[in-house]
């Protein structure tokens, strides 16, 4: 096996045009217990914990670039404010230690369907920056990353350098299911993002299909029905309204049964999720609504 | 291949580390530092946390080429010579010790905790210690060790 450590951004894609077979490694969160258990046994390990750049993030005209390597500690301290659903996936990843070294763009990379980070991800419509020596650029919306059971659009000699977002302009809430409070792998997730200046809605399924996915018929009632400019009313959101966003992200869904839980409890707990994050989301609308009135 | 990195304040090169060694395996083995412990080598336990360049990290999940020129910091790095840290000192004094096994990682965990929070509340240590087994104690003269040094030290400040 050999240990490639490049300095630089153009390095580390020579590296990786050199040798496709070669697996990235930044935290080690998920290549390492491979590693550890014999699962796998890459001809090399590209180590892209030195190129600096890659761990850093910026915002130009009202979009945020994160570089691949952030680890998911930085993004809650650093990013909670313009990524809320994201910040708050990233609070429920591993532990203290594995979220001081585990990065979203590890989590893209591994493209498993459980992945934290990929629900807030879709639902704020982020867009992956991907590279390759030979083919320069591709950007990538989330939504077209994901393609089978631990499957990405990466090719063999990308490897991934920055997601893009926009920061929120409306509230965002992850909530996920599992067997305690912490170190837990979903059992499901759902990610919710509303955007009002287009009056939009963004939603993200984890863990209840070969890939994380859109639950889009769900957005485009609930964009529909919800009163965007009014939010003033004092009543909350028709109990119609919530049952029937909560069935139509159950519904998108294409869950299994596995060791983690069952197609069955998978669909009502997503539909749980959906009504109880937009519950929140709702209300967070309105009290902003209220303060600005 | 060969590994320069420092420990505990002392430059340290070790040869013949295979390149998909962890951290953890060059400590134990390679640099006699036995002290981190190896359990569940999935990052699950946390009885492998060190120090990396100030950071607590599962040592199982670094790859030993990933430490080339950082410093690293082990639970045997914690006391002053023969004078524990208070941490340590606070798990003697609350008997918070029974096997053994999980201890030096929930120290460097604790000590990390009380370094960025001195007065930690008990949802901030119970936050900061979630991602430490411990299979003897039921965790309740941990959290009264970590309490106590947090005390001790503040006193001491």
């Amino acid at each position: 096996m050999a240990f490639l450590r490049p300095t630089t951004w153009p390095e580390a894609l020579a590296a990786k045009a050199e040798l496709p077979g070669a697996v990235p490694i930044q935290g080690g969160t998920d290549v390492m217990v491979e590693i550890n258990f014999d699962v796998r046994r890459p001809e090399a390990l590209l180590d892209l914990t030195r190129v600096a750049e890659l761990a850093r993030w910026s915002e130009t005209g009202g979009r945020l670039r994160v570089g691949a390597g952030v680890p998911y500690s930085r993004v809650i301290g650093e990013l909670g404010d313009r990524l809320p659903g994201l910040a708050q996936a990233s609070r429920t990843v591993g532990s203290p230690q594995i979220r001081n070294r585990g990065t979203v763009g590890g989590n893209l990379g591994a493209a498993s369907p459980a992945g934290d980070s990929h629900p807030p991800l879709l639902a704020g419509g982020a867009v992956i920056e991907v590279e390759s020596a030979a083919r320069g650029v591709r950007m990538i919306p989330a939504e077209e990353f994901y393609l089978g059971v631990k499957r990405s659009a990466l090719e063999p000699d990308e490897l991934i350098r920055a997601f893009h977002a926009e920061p929120a302009t409306g509230p965002q809430y992850f909530s996920k299911v599992g067997t305690r409070n912490a170190m837990v792998i979903a059992v499901c997730s759902f990610a919710l993002a509303l955007h009002p200046a287009e009056r939009r809605v963004g939603t993200g399924i984890g863990s209840a299909a070969p890939t994380p996915l859109r639950a889009r018929a769900a957005e485009e009632f609930l964009a529909a029905e919800l009163d965007w400019a009014a939010g003033l009313a004092p009543a909350g959101l028709a109990p119609g309204v919530l049952a029937r966003f909560g069935e139509l992200v159950s519904e998108a869904a294409a869950p299994i049964d596995d060791v983690r839980g069952t197609a069955g409890y998978r669909r009502h707990a997503l539909a749980v999720m959906a009504r109880r994050t937009l519950t929140w989301a709702w209300n967070d609308y309105r009290k902003a609504r209220e303060q600005c009135a | 291949m060969r590994l320069n990195f420092t420990v505990n304040g002392r430059a340290e090169t070790v040869d013949d580390v295979w390149e998909g060694e962890s951290l953890l395996y060059v400590l134990r083995e390679r640099a006699g530092l036995p002290g981190s412990k190896n359990a569940c080598e999935q990052g699950e336990c946390g009885s492998c946390t060190v120090y990396l360049d100030g950071v607590p990290v599962c040592a199982c999940l670094v790859a030993a080429g990933q430490a080339e020129g950082r410093e690293v910091r082990t639970v045997e790095g914690l006391a002053d010579g023969d004078r524990l840290d208070p941490i340590q000192q606070a798990f003697v004094d609350a008997g918070a010790v029974q096997c053994g096994f999980c201890t030096p990682g929930l120290l460097v965990q604790a000590h990390d905790l009380i370094e960025r929070v001195p007065r930690p509340s008990d949802p901030e240590i119970r936050e900061a210690l979630a991602g430490n087994l411990c299979r003897c104690t039921g965790y309740e003269k941990i959290l009264d060790a970590v309490r106590l040094a947090a005390e001790r030290k503040a006193g001491a400040r």
